[in-house]
């Protein structure tokens, strides 16, 4: 499964140019989970409680995690730990001034390999062109979670929809068929299994076109993502998801946050059909010119 | 005929279409949604239950059909006999095939035969009838009433206005633009390709999920009051609740910009969804917009079983076709200006 998930396309900061395996990677896996499992469990904000609740329950007995969720965080800025900024775009003033917001990584800072390092640099420094925010572009996963809006979840037995508000983004996770990924895609391709409490997604078949967040924090079609979703309440989720890339990271490293359940009896997911409001932007310089 | 024709007509078309007829209803047992309340055809089956007792309408479905909207001016009658309806099938089936004849620009867009997009390929429900349209009875859409016609051609002037069909994006239809297909709706018909649904139900709610724009409707079932009159979205405002075996599902609050049959913002569409066996959803939507036409119509198509799973329709994403039709036009453009100048003042 792991080997399987990565890709042999060079990408522009090549790692790897010699195209040869760079780790033996079910070892180097293994010694970097155990590694952050000690980390984990301490930052968990009151991890002994969360990890006692015992959620309602589905029809099938399984947790009942059916709703309307969402991340309240400034992390769809930048997941790392940043200070407030003021817009990119100048017009925008205050009212679309970057809000501070502290990591929501382990150990703070995302490791990334030194070319790596370079494109997220150049990334953030062409961020008004190169974010596929933006765009409207499907936005991911993990970046999915934490945007600004809420996203709704219809739990089944064989299937558990994710469904977003930002560009009607959709997951479906399979509970009972468990497949490669068939193509790579935007949402990727989730397996989901229970492991008591908690509900785990394993996706791959990513495409290597989305981003974290809005500072630029990328990865590559190796993308890996493991989440687990636990209820801490019966209106919040502790969720956590470990990101693994070798072509872009040095190892494995996890983020965790909380989902909080929309309350309000009128919660409902609003149609963001995007894409009609980036048309003049993507194509405006397409347009006829008046003739002279 | 050419050899592609043949081989896809004596490969396929055939044998789908004969599994197609056998499993067909007679024509006497349909009826028309003003006669049906909860549909006589439903009479022997009774939909399994959801844990929360919501009849069963979940899994993976096609409306995929080749009956048209409105009924051809040539047919009279509302079913055909299974002979005449292998024969349309047929047709159309024959017509899709040429557009995968080799060296044409369909062929070069989308082989139909080859990516096993087409409809005669994959599941679709039998169906007699001649047209979508069941109300009005001749099968075709009522006349306009004097408000829809000042609007059409209102429309048409401002059509008009804004150049030619490639001049900006705008112009391009919603489909090449990625932001809504006749899949998607409302309310939600087959096209060419690709008319693949999933359903999915939970407490209080019943997912649909369209293939096409990974486009999903979370219909809320706990008797909410509709969005505010001032809030409009391109696919409305929808509520449902069950009256017996069926789904029904009101719909407001649409945009002027998406003209389904040339309707109008006041539309109120309101569809029902009935499972009438294991493998198939009868369908049904009644049209009322009296700003458009002078009198509501309805329509019904079945939907089929089908298999999965459903692949991320990434439409926009991958929108090259949009980028290169607008390139070409002005490319196009500026050839005609330059061949215009030379032919003004040769050397």
């Amino acid at each position: 499964m792991v080997e399987s998930g990565f890709r042999t396309r060079t990408l522009a900061f090549d790692p790897n140019p010699a195209g040869g395996e760079l780790y033996p990677m079910r070892k180097w896996l293994r010694c970097a989970l155990t590694a952050s499992l000690g980390v984990t469990l301490a930052v968990i904000p009151a991890g002994g409680q969360t990890r006692t609740y015992r959620a309602p329950r589905a029809a099938d007995g399984k947790p009942n995690f059916n709703g309307i969720w969402q991340a309240l965080n400034e992390a769809y800025w930048d997941i790392e730990a940043h200070a407030a900024a003021p817009s990119p775009v100048l017009e925008l003033g205050a009212a679309h001034a970057v809000a501070g917001g502290l990591s929501i990584i382990d150990g703070g800072t995302i490791l990334y390999k030194p070319l790596a390092l370079a494109k997220k640099q150049e990334n953030y420094a062409n961020r008004l062109k190169l974010d596929p925010e933006i765009r409207c572009y499907l936005p991911g996963v993990p970046r999915a979670n934490y945007m600004p809006y809420p996203f709704q979840v219809i739990q089944g037995p064989k299937y558990i929809m994710m469904i977003y508000t930002f560009a009607g983004a959709v997951r479906t996770i399979y509970m009972d068929e468990h497949k490669e990924a068939p193509a790579d895609s935007w949402m990727g391709w989730s397996n989901g299994h229970w492991e008591g409490e908690t509900l785990v997604v394993d996706t791959t078949g990513f495409n290597e076109q989305t981003w974290f967040d809005r500072a630029g924090n990328f990865h590559s079609d190796a993308l890996h993502v493991v989440e687990r979703y636990t209820a801490a309440s019966p209106d919040h989720l502790l969720y956590e998801a470990t990101i693994e890339d070798p072509n872009v990271f040095t190892r494995p490293w996890k983020i965790s946050m909380l989902l909080y359940r929309r309350l309000e009896k009128s919660a409902q997911i609003m149609e963001f059909r995007c894409v009609e409001f980036v048309e003049e932007l993507m194509y405006g310089h397409l347009r006829k010119k008046p003739s002279e | 005929m050419n050899h592609r024709f043949l081989v896809l007509l004596s490969g396929l078309v055939v044998p789908a279409a004969v599994t197609w007829l056998s499993t067909m209803p007679v024509a006497g047992q349909a009826r028309s949604v003003g006669a049906t309340t909860s549909g006589s055809s439903a009479k022997a089956y009774t939909a399994p239950r959801t844990p929360d007792g919501q009849p069963d309408l979940q899994g993976i479905w096609t409306n995929a059909t080749y009956t048209p909207l409105e009924r051809s001016k040539d047919v009279t009658k509302e079913f055909y006999t299974r002979e005449e309806a292998l024969e349309v099938a047929k047709r159309a089936a024959a017509q899709e095939a040429e557009q995968t004849e080799p060296g044409t620009v369909p062929d070069v867009h989308y082989d139909f035969t080859q990516f096993g997009l087409d409809r005669s390929q994959g599941a679709m429900a039998s169906n007699l009838r001649t047209s979508l349209i069941v109300d009005p009875p001749d099968g075709r859409l009522p006349p306009l009433s004097a408000e829809g016609q000042r609007r059409a051609a209102e429309r048409a002037a401002a059509r008009k206005s804004r150049g030619g069909p490639h001049d900006a994006v705008q112009n391009e239809p919603l489909g090449a633009r990625c932001i809504l297909m006749d899949r998607n709706g409302p309310p939600m018909l087959a096209g060419a390709y690709n008319n693949t649904y999933q359903i999915m139900q939970a407490p209080g709610y019943v997912m649909i999920l369209t293939e096409m724009l990974h486009d999903v409707r979370i219909i809320p079932l706990d008797g909410r009051p509709h969005l505010p009159p001032n809030v409009r979205q391109w696919t409305g405002s929808y509520r449902g609740h069950w009256e017996g075996q069926t789904l029904v599902v009101e719909t407001t609050n649409l945009t002027d910009k998406f003209a389904f049959q040339g309707s109008s913002e006041n539309m109120r569409l309101t569809e029902r969804f009935t499972r009438v066996a294991e493998d198939t959803i009868r369908y049904q939507f009644t049209v009322e917009d009296p700003s458009t036409w002078t009198r509501p119509w309805s329509a019904e198509v079945p939907w089929k079983k089908d298999s999965g799973p459903i692949f991320e329709h990434a439409c926009h994403e991958g929108n090259y076709g949009l980028y290169n039709t607008l390139v070409g036009a002005r490319a196009e453009e500026k050839r005609a200006a330059e061949e215009a100048a030379k032919k003004k003042s040769p050397k």
